[in-house]
């Protein structure tokens, strides 16, 4: 209750702050549009904002999915082979040193205007992340697990998919959230480099045309679609986690037969 | 055997006789954990030569149960899963007969009740209790014990002696620990591995059967000797 209470109070305390600076530079409307106006044009432009909106939205979960799937898969098999591990880490660790925004053009070119190079530009920036915390979680497998899982004869196959895989889970689940978090920004970069729809393509038309309420107001519906993506995908790495809540409770829990 | 480099031992002949509980004493750093780890097959990065007898004829491999310090239970299963471990990383799935027997073992450490709880929302014996639990479902015919009640307080040390003295009477079992005192209460048999090089003394019988009392005079009496043993190889 009180943090919803302080929440209210710090979102009110920094619109009044807008307002306040927009009554003393008495800025114009196309410089600095106040809280009210960006509200009154959000109220009255939803429906194409949503229709935008959707089209990011669809950008970023297509690119959540397979950055997730291809980068899970891809520290499976570093995890697995050894051979692959020794050849390939190199190069995904220098490949990082590449902006992945410079590389939007391209994509563009090869994958035309449509949502195909914004899932790209999504996927490209989340692979990583995912990889990397995936391969660090399955390389950090407690020594004794294995040991144990090894006296109990357990073959290559069940020690990765039994033990392996369950103990990297909590790695799993803070790759996902950084990738749930920088995701959008993949979407829309592709979206302002070059396409006809979606929330970047309206910021970008909207400021040329000095309708900054109307920009306002997408990034506003920008924000809240990233939290909310963020809290849903928290929200799944948790419940992939159950252990680690009641490990921190069960002090607190005491016995109850 | 050899480890990185180093000779942990040399012509070491250890004989464990079935159906008893054979206790190696010594202190930290001597070898006794790298000697277990031998005899379970997980001792990966030693240079081992040697050879390992079964009085079956069979190969050792594979059939020892293997008892750690920690409990190393998996955080993510629930008490009665870690004690089925072994059949569901052998087979993948478990059989009800298997589910019967894991909960009977789970009713022999008084722990029942919390079989579908997770590791953590039990105290640090419970937890072990289970690791005992999962160590007689393998039902392997060598035991192997590495300071299995060294991590817990003085007085759940003691329960969890008598518990498992209770459970795996008539076993073959080989303990390792630094506590004189535990291996004379449990063992049939007990020697002190030391030196460098280590080696292994001659065997030590106590009289009486298993579990016996922390205050029966043949204990204290072997306890003292033992101690001034190990103090001595400190020195």
């Amino acid at each position: 209750m009180m943090r919803l209470l302080r929440a209210l109070i710090i979102a009110f305390g920094l619109l009044l702050s807008w307002q306040l600076v927009v009554w003393l530079t008495e800025a114009p409307r196309f410089i600095l549009p106040g809280p009210l106006l960006v509200l009154e044009t959000l109220c009255n432009q939803f429906p194409l904002l949503m229709r935008h909106a959707g089209v990011t939205l669809a950008e970023i979960l297509l690119g959540l999915l397979l950055g997730t799937l291809l980068g899970l898969a891809s520290a499976l098999s570093l995890a697995t082979w050894g051979g692959l591990r020794r050849w390939l880490l190199p190069v995904l660790v220098v490949s990082q040193a590449i902006p992945v925004f410079a590389l939007a053009p391209v994509l563009m070119l090869w994958l035309g205007y449509g949502m195909a190079s914004k899932v790209a530009m999504a996927t490209l920036i989340i692979y990583f992340p995912v990889t990397a915390a995936c391969f660090d979680g399955l390389r950090q497998t407690p020594s004794g697990y294995l040991q144990l899982a090894r006296t109990l004869g357990a073959g290559r196959r069940a020690q990765l998919l039994q033990v392996r895989l369950p103990a990297a889970l909590p790695a799993f689940g803070s790759g996902l959230r950084v990738a749930a978090s920088v995701a959008p920004i993949g979407a829309v970069v592709g979206e302002w480099v070059g396409s006809s729809t979606g929330l970047g393509y309206l910021m970008l038309n909207a400021n040329a045309r000095m309708q900054v309420d109307l920009m306002f107001a997408a990034l506003l519906v920008l924000a809240v679609m990233a939290l909310a993506l963020y809290f849903s995908v928290n929200l799944i790495a948790r419940r992939l986690t159950p252990w680690l809540d009641e490990s921190t409770s069960s002090a607190t829990r005491g016995y109850t037969p | 055997m050899h480890w990185q480099q180093h000779c942990v031992f040399n012509n070491l002949d250890l004989t464990l006789p079935s159906g008893q509980w054979t206790s190696i004493l010594g202190q930290s750093g001597v070898g006794k954990s790298s000697l277990l780890q031998l005899l379970c097959g997980i001792a990966d990065e030693a240079d081992i030569r040697g050879t390992i007898h079964c009085s079956d004829g069979r190969p050792l491999q594979g059939r020892v149960a293997w008892m750690a310090q920690q409990d190393l239970l998996l955080p993510w299963l629930s008490v009665l899963d870690n004690v089925l471990l072994g059949a569901r990383l052998q087979a993948g799935k478990v059989t009800k007969e298997q589910i019967e027997q894991a909960r009977y073992l789970l009713s022999q450490v008084e722990l029942a009740d919390r079989a579908s709880d997770r590791p953590a929302q039990l105290s640090g014996g419970q937890r072990q209790r289970v690791a005992l639990a999962r160590t007689l479902f393998q039902d392997q015919p060598l035991v192997c014990m590495d300071e299995p009640f060294s991590a817990l307080d003085a007085i759940t040390r003691l329960k969890l002696q008598d518990l498992a003295a209770e459970l795996l009477a008539d076993r073959t079992v080989l303990m390792i620990t630094h506590d004189p005192l535990e291996a004379l209460r449990l063992s049939d048999r007990i020697q002190v591995l030391q030196g460098r090089p280590a080696r292994l003394s001659e065997t030590l019988e106590p009289d009486g059967a298993a579990p016996r009392a922390i205050d029966n005079a043949e204990v204290l009496q072997h306890q003292a000797r033992l101690l001034k043993l190990l103090a001595e190889e400190a020195a």
